[in-house]
């Protein structure tokens, strides 16, 4: 009787404890080979702390679906979670609106100041002094990857740098490899010219002048008139190949039929999942091999308020858990990006994250272009270029002058 | 008189409500916002025109207003002219004319992100009717409209009609086993031709059945948007970009209320140049009949 008594008692307890593990739903768009296995850490180590993680993935690059889903949601007061925003003004809105939960206090506990690094990326969570993400990852777009046996096969050596790459074109073709894959989405060729053409031939202080201080007359002045020219060889050299998603332009160079891509690092997530090597299969070039400098772009998580105080804990113990040394060195090494925290150990860090990691130890970087602009103005010019990559007809002057104009009415 | 038929004014007053408070109330509040400088959230930081200003000087507002121009011209025509001639060559009392009707009508019992899907991959070019036809031997064959520019509006076009034509095809077939059997004997009496007693005759009197399907064709063509996302996504560059596209990525991509409102208000601003003048004149000629 006794024995009963103590099973009874024991299940009561372990009901009672079972109540305060809570779902989460978790909204993000890593849909990719890649980004999926990435994500799964989180997951996994959320599960772990006896808590349910409820995948909320929805496809599409740079959150072009997720995003108006989440706000819509948001404001029609069915919060999620957790959700995914990149670093930047992205959240701007709803913060304002009081929409989301306060880490400040969790924060200042377990010492984020201290080991954030560079710690700009908690200031882009700040806003009037009080934090509301966790920053998970620190994601680049200038990156040119490069498929070696594309270069073997057509018999020259791999470019070291982006003249280089442009002077090996012809050879490429000769032996019928298609010399750039870039997908057709706005976001890709956007990204590509603004982001990584544009720090790599105009230099970061050109860069800055521009993204950061909308300054017109460097947008329309000598230096980025050589960054759409740029850009116009690059259309050209990418007509060869049409694919739609970033994934796909990446797994043209993992099996050698596109012998380089212009993306972000978050590429390297891909030719992990294909199990090559960096510097045997494929070669990675920051800033283009020109001017070795990242932008800090990436990720981070926001908790949107929840009336229920057992969500709110769970939340509280997913924001402590994603920016743990553990989580983030198993995540960022699945994912390709580099850790948030500048006290973790990455021996297990292939070459071309190291190269990462050296120039963010270096302080070669900048704000991510979603930190500098607002989605409008990131929109409009997403409009142009897309233009301007898909229409051969229009010059690069006439897509400088516009680029130009819309620089002029940022906000 | 306010008495008179109580019951059923009594059963439309939910009718009403709705069409005062979402129709009205709701285009009144976007034409209002619209002066805004609203971004992700409705603000009244009142701008002016400024939202109007930027939105005639944006390339692919305009790009949008001509697809537009173009899609809806050669639909309005295309479809009254396509379905009016099917529906006539039905009526000449052919056999399995179920069959026929059901085959042509089917297409409009799929939605426009289906349609857009399907004719996506039968135009593209690697897979789809190039490819069959190049098969055939023709190996110089080319027909791939959604990836060249300046034809991919007559791609999503092709899509559109074969979705919408049915419905046509089947009101004015209708209309035309609507129209008096004696008349047919009158103009066979007289010798007129039977194309003619078409053209002549028979059209002017299917007026009701004319009017129906421009309406409904109409409204298919300012809203279009699903075919758009399903087919092209607007694609190659602003190839095929229209006027609702641009509403909800201003409202939901680029997180700016204000320059969505202005552009539906724009919307709504061609609809009424359209739609009131009709309605008056439709209305006085009621009047006086």
């Amino acid at each position: 009787m006794r024995r009963i008594l103590g099973v009874l008692i024991a299940s009561a307890m372990l009901a009672s404890g079972a109540a305060k593990a809570a779902e989460l739903e978790v909204v993000h768009w890593w849909t990719s080979g890649g980004e999926a296995a990435a994500v799964n850490e989180f997951a996994k180590a959320f599960d772990a702390a006896g808590h349910k993680w409820v995948d909320g993935a929805i496809a599409g690059g740079g959150g072009t679906n997720a995003i108006p889903a989440v706000v819509s949601r948001l404001l029609g007061g069915d919060p999620m979670g957790a959700t995914q925003f990149n670093h930047g003004r992205q959240t701007e809105d709803l913060i304002k609106e009081g929409l989301f939960l306060d880490l400040t206090e969790l924060s200042e506990k377990e010492g984020w100041r201290d080991f954030v690094f560079p710690s700009s990326l908690l200031d882009a969570c700040t806003y009037d002094g009080k934090l509301y993400c966790v920053p998970v990852n620190i994601h680049s777009w200038q990156w040119i990857w490069l498929s070696n046996p594309a270069f073997a096969k057509a018999g020259i050596p791999v470019p070291s740098n982006w003249d280089e790459f442009v002077a090996s074109a012809p050879k490429l073709r000769a032996a019928g490899v298609a010399p750039l894959a870039v997908g057709s989405q706005a976001w890709q060729s956007t990204g590509m010219i603004t982001e990584v053409l544009a720090v790599a031939i105009a230099g970061p202080d050109n860069w800055s002048k521009v993204n950061v201080d909308k300054d017109a007359s460097v947008a329309a002045g000598p230096a980025y008139a050589k960054v759409f020219e740029a850009a116009a060889n690059a259309r050209e050299l990418a007509a060869d190949i049409a694919v739609t998603d970033w994934n796909l332009a990446t797994a043209a160079v993992i099996t050698g039929k596109a012998a380089g891509q212009i993306m972000g690092d978050w590429a390297q997530g891909e030719f992990a999942v294909a199990e090559q090597t960096a510097g045997k299969d494929y070669s990675c070039l920051p800033g283009l091999g020109v001017n070795p400098v990242l932008s800090l772009g990436g990720d981070a998580f926001y908790f949107p308020k929840n009336k229920d105080a057992d969500v709110t804990a769970a939340q509280l113990e997913l924001a402590s858990l994603m920016i743990s040394k553990e989580v983030q060195v198993n995540f960022n090494l699945k994912k390709g990006s580099l850790p948030i925290r500048g006290d973790v150990d990455l021996s297990a860090a292939n070459d071309c994250m190291k190269k990462g990691l050296g120039l963010l130890a270096d302080g070669q970087i900048l704000p991510g272009g979603n930190m500098a602009l607002s989605r409008d103005t990131i929109g409009q010019i997403e409009d142009l270029m897309v233009q301007f990559w898909n229409d051969s007809s229009m010059s690069a002057a006439s897509a400088q002058k516009a680029y130009a104009s819309i620089i002029a009415s940022a906000d | 008189m306010l008495f008179r038929n109580l019951s059923s004014k009594v059963a439309s007053i939910p009718m009403a409500v709705t069409a005062l408070v979402i129709f009205i109330g709701c285009s009144a509040w976007t034409v209002v916002y619209s002066f805004t400088g609203s971004r992700l959230l409705p603000k009244t930081r009142w701008v002016g025109f400024d939202q109007y200003d930027r939105l005639w000087d944006t390339t692919r507002w305009i790009v949008s207003i001509e697809n537009l121009a173009i899609y809806g011209g050669c639909m309005l025509v295309l479809s009254l002219a396509l379905g009016f001639t099917m529906a006539a060559l039905l009526d000449q009392r052919i056999r399995f004319e179920n069959t026929f009707r059901t085959i042509f009508l089917y297409p409009y019992a799929l939605s426009f992100v289906v349609t857009g899907l399907t004719w996506q991959w039968m135009l593209n070019p690697t897979f789809g009717l190039q490819k069959v036809v190049r098969d055939m031997g023709y190996v110089d064959f080319t027909f791939a409209p959604l990836t060249d520019g300046d034809f991919a509006i007559y791609g999503v076009l092709l899509a559109g009609l074969w979705q919408g034509t049915g419905l046509v095809m089947v009101i004015m077939l209708a209309g035309l086993r609507g129209i008096d059997e004696d008349i047919w004997k009158a103009a066979r009496v007289d010798g007129i031709p039977k194309w003619k007693t078409y053209l002549v005759i028979v059209l002017p009197m299917m007026r009701g059945a004319i009017i129906t399907a421009l309406v409904l064709v109409a409204t298919s063509i300012i809203k279009v948007f699903d075919l758009i996302v399903a087919q092209t996504q607007g694609g190659p560059g602003l190839a095929t970009e229209v006027p609702a596209k641009y509403v909800m990525d201003m409202m939901f991509r680029n997180q700016n209320l204000g320059q969505g409102f202005a552009a539906s208000t724009m919307m709504l601003l061609f609809v009424m140049i359209i739609l009131v003048p009709w309605t008056l004149y439709e209305f006085r000629e009621r009047r006086r009949g």
